[in-house]
């Protein structure tokens, strides 16, 4: 399937990059050729065949419902751009 | 006395056990050794300082009687993926500037726990994605190996290339890789060393920067499969902080290792006889045949018929679960940020700034076959033919005991060579990347040298959790081929 700009763009918004016009144009080409490729599986009989969800073959493990890790909020936040007292920071969402 | 770079896992095991040398002589050899090999850019961080204060422990315990194993006090390097506490960790990406882990991962505590003394991290292509190490935020790794007659600089493979490069190299004993679609196995044949994948789930991924979290695992580099087994045992084992590590004993992987073979069942999967494959690559392959049949093993054509199919249908699964995984990459919580005139447009300029062309590329695919409309024609479908593909070595695996093949297609090549090709350069993984998608295990051995000189791999594969009988092929292979030829670029000794 061949992508178009506008396509690219969206999907580019939806994965919170941004995109010049300029690479729109060629992206649009490479994630096409890519998409192309794969198209390939549609040769595949999977009629009644489940998707897999593991490869091996385990149950996951239950564990109890308590917190058991934390507490230490100056550790969490060392790494952060600009983090203010024991918060992260971002650009102001409400007005 | 053999030089200190130039023992192996095994012997600087032994020579510390008989106390010829000491922790502190290995790791001092090992340092000067990746300062001579800087050239290659094999590692983003160096931490002499941290491998001189483990190597002094390491030599204060030996010396209460107290040694931990076969991997006290040897010198490793680690992927710069794997989280390492108070160190620089980068996963190759901008994106992930001044990052200093609070914790350590799993892997590497484990090493440590063993008693195991980092070097430094290792380059690798950004996020692990990538077959060359040329996609780096810190510049692509030199391979040591040069092409007879040409000078140019080949890739070392990737994307744990940085890892390959340096044990090639003779800067460290060993070296830990992630692999999720071959970039274990693959840069090793590329240099000319050993790589393993374990069976999905044996080694945990906690603290290992995700990439496509059902593909993921972590493994050890070396340059015998003895080393392999060594270091592979001390990076295995159920970990409850990753739910899909498997609760299951560690065997002794260096007692699997009897040399004997006979009786055992081999595939040759007559799919991987690609059209255009080297001639060079097709005859070191039968020459692998010959060697298992010499050894006492039978050597059968097996069909594994979905194979063509696997390298598709993970160019949908892992940047689909690359795409989710790298949404945590938002400028607010670690790494760069840049600012914006509001909240998305802070995300959208940081990620835009942070990811490099075959990141975005591949997130932007994600994107798109996760997104509304598009989910089960690509996801739900590749995830299908998933399931198709471990069938076949379920099927495989019913008549024989391991799978022998070309690890990749090619020998190494030049750097720009595949790079605006993206599918040129994912045909790469052709012949790592069904097991992968199977969760098995598999690993390269170096068994030979193309025309121009650079060394080939064979790739056997095996079993779930039957790694055992992976390493004592691999081992029969290795003695077998015995491989001696050293890359042009080598570590002072």
């Amino acid at each position: 399937m061949a992508l178009d700009k506008a396509t690219v763009a969206h999907i580019a918004h939806l994965a919170r990059i941004k995109v010049t016009e300029a690479e729109l144009e060629q992206l649009a080409g490479e994630l096409s050729n890519i998409l192309g490729w794969v198209e390939q599986l549609d040769e595949v009989d999977t009629e009644g065949v489940a998707p897999m969800t593991s490869v091996v073959d385990v149950t996951l493990p239950w564990r109890k419902d308590v917190v058991d890790d934390g507490g230490y909020a100056d550790k969490v936040l060392t790494n952060a751009p600009d983090p203010e007292d024991a918060f992260y920071t971002v650009p102001k969402v409400v007005e | 006395m053999t030089a200190l770079t130039r023992l192996d896992v095994a012997g600087a095991r032994d020579g510390l056990a008989k106390g010829e040398i000491s922790a502190k002589e290995l790791a001092e050899a090992h340092i000067r050794a990746v300062e001579s090999v800087r050239p290659l850019n094999a590692m983003i961080t160096e931490t002499p300082d941290q491998a001189i204060a483990m190597a002094e422990a390491s030599d204060a315990r030996r010396a209460k009687g107290e040694a931990r194993g076969p991997m006290d006090g040897i010198p490793v390097g680690i992927k710069d993926l794997f989280c390492t506490l108070g160190t620089l960790t980068t996963a190759g990406s901008h994106i992930l500037d001044g990052f200093q882990p609070p914790y350590e991962s799993t892997i590497t505590a484990n090493l440590w726990q063993a008693g195991a003394v980092m070097l430094g991290k290792t380059n690798m292509d950004e996020f692990a994605m990538g077959s060359s190490n040329e996609t780096s935020h810190y510049g692509g790794v030199e391979n040591p190996w040069r092409r007879a007659g040409d000078n140019r600089p080949l890739v070392p493979g990737g994307s744990s290339g940085g890892s390959a490069a340096l044990v090639a190299a003779r800067a460290a004993l060993g070296a830990t890789g992630t692999d999720t679609g071959g970039s274990i196995r693959q840069p090793a044949a590329f240099c000319g060393i050993v790589g393993m994948k374990p069976t999905y789930g044996r080694c945990s991924r906690w603290g290992a920067v995700a990439f496509a979290s059902s593909l993921d695992q972590p493994g050890p580099m070396t340059r015998t499969v003895r080393d392999a087994a060594l270091m592979l045992g001390a990076m295995a084992g159920y970990d409850p902080k990753d739910s899909t590590s498997v609760p299951r004993d560690v065997p002794d992987y260096e007692a699997a290792l009897t040399g004997d073979i006979r009786g055992l069942k081999i595939g040759i999967p007559k799919e991987y006889r690609l059209d255009g494959m080297p001639g060079e690559i097709e005859s070191l392959w039968q020459q692998g045949v010959d060697w298992l049949k010499e050894a006492g093993a039978t050597c059968v054509e097996i069909s594994l018929p979905h194979t063509k199919y696997a390298l598709p249908a993970y160019y949908i699964v892992a940047p689909a679960e690359a795409s989710s995984n790298l949404a945590r990459y938002d400028g607010v919580r670690f790494g760069l940020r840049e600012d914006g005139g509001d909240l998305i447009e802070m995300y959208e300029n940081t990620r835009a700034a942070g990811f490099g062309a075959e990141v975005k590329r591949r997130v932007l695919i994600g994107t798109y076959v996760l997104s509304a409309g598009y989910y089960d024609a690509y996801y739900i479908k590749a995830q299908k033919v998933r399931a198709r593909i471990a069938e076949d070595f379920r099927e495989a695996y019913a008549t024989v005991d391991a799978v022998l093949t070309p690890t990749a297609p090619s020998d190494a090549f030049a750097k720009g060579d595949k790079l605006d090709d993206p599918i040129a350069m994912y045909l790469n993984d052709v012949f790592t990347v069904p097991a992968s998608m199977a969760g098995l295990p598999g690993i390269s051995v170096p068994a030979g040298l193309s025309e121009g000189g650079l060394p080939l791999g064979l790739q056997i594969l095996g079993k779930a959790f039957d790694e055992e009988t992976v390493l004592r092929v691999a081992d029969v292979l290795e003695r077998a081929a015995g491989f001696d030829a050293l890359p042009q670029v080598l570590a002072e000794s």
